[in-house]
């Protein structure tokens, strides 16, 4: 892969732009291994906590048009036991970085599990404070710009690695509340979770989904991750990792010029299953070559010189 | 309707057209799916059973001309405790087929293992079978006990047609050799030159299969059993080493199963992630 590929946010190298979102697929190190295997630039692990987590029951997941309805419920191992997937998957794979999404259930909490998880080898963290469909953590944090800036500003007191904050589109105004993280120490912010969604069978009358809300994730709220990111590149100076339907090279390329410096992908790989990563990296690269960019930089916020 | 993903992936809601009890726990549940009824065999569903649960089933016959399909259920937790209490008329979900099936090479010479409901998933295969001639398949079955041995009179059918061989094990003797099925296995392993090993049934008796068919040098396929969400390759459940059994899976070869042998026959992770012993 060329030179043009090549990425760096918040300090972290990496050799393309596509990163494997949170939630997907990341709950072993074998794993994650062959997505990194597959060409992801980076990848985000499933959220962990402080306590393991069975998540809710089935259905969990439902396909709806344009789109992917989930409900899990933050099942994970709890970030102790995380260490082992983790630990020989760092040395494996050095030279990828290896992003741990944590969350927790208050700011102390996130604090007490990003220590943990910056031991363990992390090489930065994700804050999940928009997961839409669990009580009292998610996006019960992350809808409140004060809460946010409290959970960065804990968490970045206890570690040193990069914090990015992965923020939910269900809210007023988005903007306000990136702001409050990159005031309170944000390295980076990664837009969006999912959009909160439900689906009803006709024919029993009943929510599908056990949990009976859940988030949208897909092409669909594709438009909507647009927008946040365009609106969050005019008020923030970190870098922003664009996230929500990407499925093709013209997607991740639209992000950029929103103002995404990375993407991340994660229902696509239902569909195009994993070679989803080589595909939009190749993609994006002979879009710069054709276009006369030298780096995916020169074409981040470029939509908004007009 | 849009083409996102793909139909096979988005929910029905079907009614259950028939139920047939096949032992003292386990019952068979037809019902009229056009997406199901094509399914090759060794594919699985994802079957909700709404207010309870969505598991993954094998489907134990598919019938294209009709457009119906089969599962066969044993009642061992909630959702199947619930499903051997619904009857015809009653809906269920169904979402798939997902995975890959068995591979049918145009070896001559087969063993198929089957394992208490592991025939589920096997019986499809053999009627596939069935329809091409100059096949010899060695059927080797295994259960419990005699009154659990599944689909009796449906394989006499089916092996009247065909050039095979039947060895029937219990673990009480009570049909058949008494033990487990795994070792006239091995006996005609080591006796006969076998072209292919199909098996399916707990994974103990797969294991040992796997261990046979590398000693003696025999491609092998086998359908592994994990918990299971998304279904689609995405949630992480149903990881075995590097492959999802739902996407990768769930029929493994053999080669793929000597890359994961730390763990298939060891353990399997539960709902959040960690290990437990299978």
């Amino acid at each position: 892969m060329s030179q043009r590929l090549e990425v760096e946010i918040a300090g972290l190298k990496m050799q393309n732009p596509t990163m494997l979102a949170a939630g997907i697929l990341g709950l072993s190190g074998a794993s994650l291994r062959e997505v990194i295997d597959n060409g992801a630039g980076a990848v985000v692990t499933k959220s962990v906590g402080l306590k393991p987590r069975e998540g809710y029951p089935n259905p969990a997941v439902v396909q709806v048009n344009c789109g992917l309805l989930n409900a899990m419920g933050l099942p994970n191992p709890g970030v102790r036991d995380f260490v082992e997937e983790i630990r020989e998957l760092k040395q494996e794979r050095a030279g990828v970085p290896i992003i741990l999404s944590i969350y927790g259930f208050s700011p102390e909490e996130f604090a007490q599990t990003a220590r943990i998880a910056a031991k363990m080898g992390a090489d930065a963290l994700e804050l999940n404070v928009s997961c839409p469909h669990v009580k009292k953590t998610g996006s019960e944090i992350g809808q409140s710009p004060s809460l946010v800036a409290e959970v960065v500003r804990k968490v970045k007191s206890v570690v040193e690695k990069p914090v990015m904050v992965k923020l939910t589109p269900n809210v007023a105004d988005i903007v306000e509340v990136a702001k409050a993280g990159v005031k309170a120490g944000a390295d980076a912010i990664t837009a969006i979770n999912t959009v909160r969604a439900m689906a009803i069978d006709i024919e029993t009358k009943q929510p599908i989904l056990a949990n009976k809300i859940g988030g949208l994730s897909g092409p669909a709220i594709k438009p909507i991750a647009v927008r946040c990111v365009y609106e969050i590149y005019e008020a923030v100076d970190v870098p922003i990792i664009g996230c929500g339907g990407i499925t093709t090279w013209q997607d991740a390329v639209e992000f950029m010029l929103a103002g995404a410096s990375a993407i991340q992908i994660g229902t696509a790989i239902a569909s195009k299953n994993l070679g989803v990563f080589k595909s939009v990296t190749r993609g994006v690269d002979s879009y710069l070559r054709r276009t006369g960019f030298r780096s995916i930089k020169d074409i981040v916020g470029l939509s908004h010189r007009c | 309707m849009s083409a996102y993903l793909t139909a096979a992936s988005q929910l029905r809601t079907v009614r259950i057209l028939g139920v047939n009890n096949e032992t003292q726990t386990i019952k068979s549940f037809i019902f009229r799916d056009r997406l199901a009824a094509k399914a090759s065999p060794g594919q699985f569903v994802m079957i909700w059973v709404p207010s309870v649960d969505e598991v993954p089933m094998s489907l134990s016959t598919i019938n294209s001309k009709e457009g119906l399909a089969t599962i066969t259920v044993e009642k061992v937790g909630e959702a199947t405790g619930k499903l051997h209490k619904m009857k015809v008329g009653d809906v269920i979900g169904v979402r798939g087929p997902f995975g890959n099936g068995y591979t049918l090479t145009n070896a001559r010479n087969v063993m198929i293992v089957g394992g208490g409901t592991g025939l589920a998933s096997l019986a499809p295969l053999v009627e596939e079978m069935a329809q091409h001639k100059g096949r010899r398949v060695t059927f080797l079955l295994g259960a419990k006990t005699c009154g659990e041995l599944l689909f009796q009179e449906r394989m006499k059918t089916v092996f009247a047609t065909m050039n095979q061989k039947i060895v029937a094990t219990t673990e009480d003797g009570s049909y058949g050799t008494k033990g487990l099925v795994t070792e006239p296995a091995e006996q005609l392993l080591a006796k006969e030159k076998f072209d292919m090993v199909y098996a399916c049934g707990p994974e103990h008796m797969m294991y040992r299969m796997f261990v046979l068919t590398e000693r003696f040098r025999v491609p092998f396929q086998a359908s592994l059993e994990r918990f299971m969400r998304c279904a689609i390759g995405l949630c992480g459940t149903c990881v075995i080493g590097r492959f999802r059994v739902c996407k990768d899976g769930p029929v493994f070869s053999g080669d793929q199963l000597r890359e994961v042998k730390n763990e298939f026959g060891y353990f399997r992770r539960g709902f959040n992630g960690r290990k437990t012993a299978v």
